[in-house]
């Protein structure tokens, strides 16, 4: 199985954990990910701020580009990018005049379409097309006794709720399940957790990150598992400033689900890069 | 003017030819002497008048002294719509001696004069289209209005208070009404409420005597825990196929001393108990609640031992002791060998009062339905507050405790573009309703979030200002969601109310301990089934469809068919009561006019001519056309048939007619109006 | 003497913008506007809705009533965090978030906020380096939003920039696309396109079909 693979900015920058976590498990799952040439930012949340017609031709290269690769679908991981490019397919299908203004851009530089190719997240692929089966003939080291809180987070599952339900998304409980942890009941799974507000505006946007926090903690919750890497920056990043503010510990180790599924198949250290996360996670009783 | 011979041998055609002018409705904008004039110069016209106004008695009578006179045979008037006048002009015919259908109606107000702003083409088109109604009313034939005789007997479907109602109004009227329940008893969603709005009459109190006496009345025929299972016919003769499901037990023989019901095996009642919504429990032979009508009880196969779950049959051998029969003794009523039965029966007209189905809340997943305990419908809490409910009245949540706070959230399915768009018109007044007995019983704290208060009916407004005198707090604001997450400590192990409180303009976080969501009123899941049975449409929203939403909101499109209470739409019980009654009222005109008057544009096969290609048939939407097996030839049912002329066109060999649409009258008035002049 | 300070609060029809409302509800999507019942579902589901001056449900009412000036300068425009909540809920479909988007875009645009004020710097300073990188750095993004806006407070985040460096999370080199060319390009073909402008060219209405929330299977 191949895909044309997107990683964004952040994979490659403070979220370089999930991407290095996340390709060995797929090559594990028998999944080949081409990273797309010379792919270039999506625009994310801050361009859509701008200028949406904009946003949506800068994202949509991307999308030319990916479809000229000749692969079936590709995997976009964060879940900034997974929204952009999503919502850039849909604008240019739902207003004929954008995806017109669009393609025309495209042309100037070689490219067209881009509406074609499906955009999907990994727990979708991971779910839906390689199975649950799968997974679990892979994991040599259950996470037995692992109590993990499932955070989806805003984007992947609103407003286009493709592949789980918007209110109550099951997907990650269930790999978390396969994994052999314990999935910890978490009410706020696709709370925000403040997204780019936590730097620009902390006073709203740390009360968001530590209402998660707290949440985890009182579910008892060893470790709190994220698909988005501005999520996972947000929850572990700010925990002495949450701490002043708010007068309470708020340590929880965070981390990607890909790292979690490294850890039960027993993958090496660098393959799970546990050590890119700010905050230890407790050891696993039969480590690696 | 002179009339001329047609040549053929047949009557000479004169045609008498009248234009209105409707005072300036059509005076204004169309020169009618200009177009008498010129239509008076047309071949086969005796007499051509232009008149003020034609609809009035004067303008009537001329029309029957000028038959008289100037020994007309044909009558054309061109005015306004023949929706409005049509009938005026054809008996005004009739009283001049002529066959009303001789008369034909030329529109030149709606589709002429109103539609124009310049009067030389407004002129020009009334003369076209005089001059087409000319050509075409020498070919109408003489018909005869068609009669068709009424059965008295009535069929009532559904036996909640509209259907109870109608089929009382009915039978106090000396008809025969057959009364058809799909539930084991009668009564419907009425029978599980505690109290009802505004007057907070005890709902049992006011609906048992009204079911005893449906129950016990000469006329009406009572078939509970059966169905419709067909409805062959048309209007005044009806032919329906009822179902009756097998209950086990001898309705003939059952006493109703419910003695087997805690002989069953099983000690402990384990299943789901419908009436109660799933709050309390039953044994597989029960009764749905104490007053039930008919008294009579009933076994459910699907968990009652002695059945095999996977056939459904009755078990030889094994199965229990049957305790049950033996409880029951010399009356002997339990019979397990019991079978499905079916009846035909014979009726003139059909009173359709099927109900609604409350909104499912499993499909708003942010209430918490299924997922927090605490969370309930308000059909629950009927059934919660309810002294003969599954806790005797007592509010007690599921995890056992007496709540000091209650939410109630209106709209749950309702105003909503993701489930149902419509309002269901109940839910404010019964969440009212539940706010002051929920007070009543546990002196809770009570909100209500709500996006607007309705409260349009009588004494609602007032029974509003009682609850806000009781203290139940209003919040203005549509709840987003329920949940279990608590950030202060006030919250901790209470269900969290976040709205925004958009009249004092600020958010709110309410804990509660009980939440009790508004479900709305929609349409049963097998709407579309039940109306096809019985030859209706259904609206947008899914509810039977009324033939004018202002003016016959109880009729049907379907002659004879008619809607009573929340099928047709969401509404309280007093509309529902109305609406019965208006029902029935509609059925007792027809039946007793004794029978019914049909346009005469039916359709006929010409026998010689059909091939016998069967293409027809499965067309006609009225299922007004039979095939012979034995003569290889269709023939249409002329009582059924609507006139809709899709088996016209639709012929191959051109072997069917329709009346007042013949091929010889559509192309003389198409000639009539390309003629080149 | 009283010390109270008053102040009168009254809108005239002279204060509104008359088609303010009406241009922003053509951009597709946010045509639903024109359904708002006010039932407050977006402010009660909004996580930030407890910090913003007027509520998200009160900026579509000020909005859709051409009240420009009010909603521009609303906290709510740059406390909108874009979780889609609001949208999700919404039991008239009206798509909030890309409307506050939409607001963003305005305010930005007419240079309507304070000096210094860290969204829209963030936002501008992403497009350039986006523009002329043709991917962002974090860690230099990071560095300019600093620069731009409060320059002292980059001292407060050093436990974490030595954290980042630990990790290997701090990117000390800038990433760059290959064909900068081709995106200038690219980007210079919609540099003025003015979208509401174009025609529409298939018969329907502005904005072609109402694009509603899509439901999960």
């Amino acid at each position: 199985m191949k895909y044309s693979y997107f990683p964004g900015c952040s994979l490659k920058g403070t979220g370089k954990g999930y991407e290095e976590s996340l390709l060995p498990v797929m090559r594990e799952l028998g999944v080949e990910l081409e990273e797309i040439d010379d792919w270039n930012c999506c625009g994310a949340t801050a361009y859509m701020a701008l200028d949406e017609l904009k946003a949506c031709t800068l994202a949509s290269r991307n999308l030319a580009l990916a479809q000229k690769a000749g692969h079936k679908e590709m995997l976009a991981p964060c879940s900034a990018c997974y929204l952009v490019l999503n919502k850039s397919q849909h604008y240019m299908q739902d207003s004929p005049k954008v995806g017109r203004a669009v393609n025309k851009a495209l042309k100037t530089i070689g490219l067209e379409g881009g509406t074609d190719i499906p955009v999907r997240h990994p727990l979708d692929v991971i779910l839906n097309v390689i199975g649950l089966d799968a997974v679990k003939k892979r994991v040599h080291q259950p996470l037995k006794g692992l109590k993990v809180a499932p955070y989806y987070g805003c984007q992947i599952v609103r407003p286009y709720a493709t592949f789980d339900d918007q209110y109550n998304p099951k997907s990650m409980d269930r790999l978390l399940e396969a994994l052999g942890a314990t999935v910890v009941e978490f009410p706020l799974k696709t709370r925000c957790c403040g997204g780019s507000l936590t730097g620009t505006l902390p006073e709203p946007g740390l009360l968001c990150s530590y209402i998660l926090l707290k949440e985890a903690k009182k579910r008892g919750a060893d470790v709190i598992a994220t698909v988005c890497p501005l999520c996972q920056f947000n929850l572990e990043a700010y925990h002495d400033k949450i701490e002043a503010k708010f007068n309470d510990s708020a340590r929880v180790p965070v981390v990607f689900f890909s790292q979690l599924m490294g850890l039960a198949f027993g993958l090496s250290a660098a393959e799970t890069a546990l050590a890119r996360n700010l905050l230890a996670m407790k050891p696993m009783a039969a480590a690696a | 003017m002179s009339a001329q011979n047609n040549g053929n041998g047949r009557e000479t055609v004169r045609i008498g030819f009248y234009i209105c002018h409707c005072g300036h409705n059509i005076g204004a904008m169309v020169d009618c002497p200009e177009v008498a004039k010129y239509i008076g110069s047309l071949p086969n016209v005796a007499l051509s008048r232009d008149y003020k106004y034609m609809c009035s008695d004067p303008g009537q009578e001329l029309i029957q002294k000028d038959i008289r006179e100037h020994r007309l045979n044909r009558i054309v008037v061109a005015s306004c719509s023949p929706l409005l006048h049509e009938h005026t002009f054809r008996t005004a015919t009739e009283a001049g001696g002529l066959n009303p259908f001789f008369f034909h109606m030329v529109n030149i107000r709606e589709h002429d004069s109103w539609v124009h702003t310049d009067r030389g083409e407004a002129t020009a088109k009334a003369k076209e289209l005089a001059r087409a109604a000319i050509g075409r009313v020498a070919q109408h034939k003489s018909l005869e209005v068609k009669r068709v005789s009424i059965n008295p007997a009535v069929l009532v479907v559904g036996a909640g208070i509209a259907g109870i109602h109608a089929a009382m109004t009915l039978a106090n009227a000396g008809k025969k009404v057959f009364l058809v329940e799909r539930e084991p008893t009668i009564g419907g969603h009425m029978a599980k409420f505690d109290k009802t709005f505004p007057t907070l009459d005890c709902a049992a109190c006011i609906l048992t005597p009204k079911m005893s006496a449906a129950g016990n009345h000469e006329n009406i025929k009572l078939m509970t825990y059966s169905e419709v299972a067909k409805v062959d016919g048309y209007v005044g003769n009806f032919t329906v196929t009822i179902k009756h499901k097998p209950r086990f037990v001898d309705a003939e023989k059952c006493i109703g001393c419910q003695d087997c019901i805690p002989a069953c095996v099983f000690k402990e009642p384990k299943f789901a108990d419908e009436f109660n919504e799933g709050l309390g429990k039953r044994r597989p032979v029960y009764i749905p609640f104490p007053q039930a009508t008919p008294q009579v009880v009933l076994i459910d196969p699907e968990v009652c031992l002695n059945f095999d779950k996977k056939t459904g049959q009755v078990k030889e051998k094994g199965g229990c002791k049957k305790t049950c029969v033996t409880a029951c003794g010399d009356k002997d009523a339990i019979d397990f060998t019991q079978k499905e039965t079916t009846e035909e029966i014979q009726v003139g007209t059909i009173v359709v009062a099927t109900g609604f189905q409350a909104f499912n809340p499993q499909r708003t997943p942010q209430y918490g339905y299924g997922r927090y305990q605490n969370v309930y419908t308000a059909l629950e809490i009927e059934r919660l507050v309810n002294a003969s409910g599954p806790t005797a009245g007592e509010v007690i949540s599921r995890d056992g405790k007496k709540p000091q706070s209650i939410a109630i959230v209106h709209c749950v399915g309702s105003r909503d573009y993701k489930t149902n768009k419509w309002c269901s018109r109940v839910c404010c007044m019964y969440s009212m309703k539940l706010a002051h007995l929920l007070k009543e019983h546990t002196e809770a704290e009570v909100y209500s979030f709500y996006i607007d208060m309705r409260t349009p009916g009588k004494g609602y407004e007032e029974f509003y200002n009682k609850l806000l005198d009781e203290g139940v707090h209003f919040i203005r604001g549509r709840v987003g969601e329920v949940t279990d997450w608590a950030f202060t400590p006030e919250e901790e192990g209470k269900l969290v109310i976040r709205v925004e409180d958009t009249l004092a303009g600020v958010v709110r976080r309410i804990p509660v301990d009980m939440v009790v969501l508004a479900t709305g009123l929609e349409p049963k899941s097998d709407a579309q089934e039940v109306r096809r049975l019985f030859n209706m449409s259904c609206g947008t929203e899914g509810f039977f469809l009324e033939r004018h939403p202002k003016l016959a909101p109880v009729n049907t499109f379907t002659d004879g068919i008619y809607l009573a209470g929340c099928c047709q739409g969401p509404k309280d019980i007093p509309d529902s009561v109305a609406q019965a009654g208006a029902a029935a009222a509609e059925a007792l005109a027809l039946i007793d006019k004794g029978y019914i008057e049909q346009e005469p544009n039916t359709a006929s096969i010409i026998e010689a001519e059909c091939s016998g290609c069967k293409s027809c048939v499965p067309l006609c939407p009225y299922s007004a056309i039979t095939y012979s097996e034995d003569k290889k030839k269709a023939a249409i049912n002329e009582a059924l048939c609507k006139g809709c002329g899709t088996c016209v066109g639709a012929c191959p060999s051109g072997s069917i007619i329709q009346n007042l649409f013949e091929d010889a009258e559509i192309f003389s008035e198409i000639s009539g109006l390309l003629l080149k002049v | 003497m009283s010390t109270m300070e008053l102040t009168r609060t009254i809108k005239y029809e002279a204060d509104r913008v008359k088609g303010f409302g009406r241009e922003l509800m053509k951009v597709p999507g946010c045509e639903n506007l024109e359904s708002c019942i006010q039932c407050g579902t977006c402010s009660g589901v909004c996580p930030m809705s407890i910090y913003m001056d007027y509520t998200p449900r009160q900026v579509m009412e000020l909005t859709r009533s051409d009240f420009k000036n009010d909603v521009l300068r609303s906290t709510t425009i740059w406390l909108c965090a874009s979780c889609y909540a609001c949208t999700t809920e919404c039991p008239r479909e009206i798509r909030i978030t890309d409307i506050m988007y939409e607001l963003k875009q305005r305010a930005i645009h007419e240079g309507i906020y304070p000096k210094h004020f860290p969204i829209p710097v963030l936002a501008q300073e992403f497009m350039k380096m986006a523009h002329n990188n043709g991917r962002v750095t974090e860690n230099w993004l990071a560095t300019k939003l600093f620069l731009k806006t409060d320059w002292k407070a980059a001292f407060g985040m050093w436990k974490l920039g030595l954290a980042l460096i630990r990790t290997g999370r701090f990117s000390f080199k800038m990433e760059k696309v290959k064909k900068r060319g081709d995106l200038a390009k690219l980007m210079e073909a919609v540099e003025n396109v003015n979208i509401d402008a174009l025609p529409n060219g298939n018969g329907h209405g502005n904005g072609g079909s109402k694009a509603g929330t899509p439901k999960a299977h």
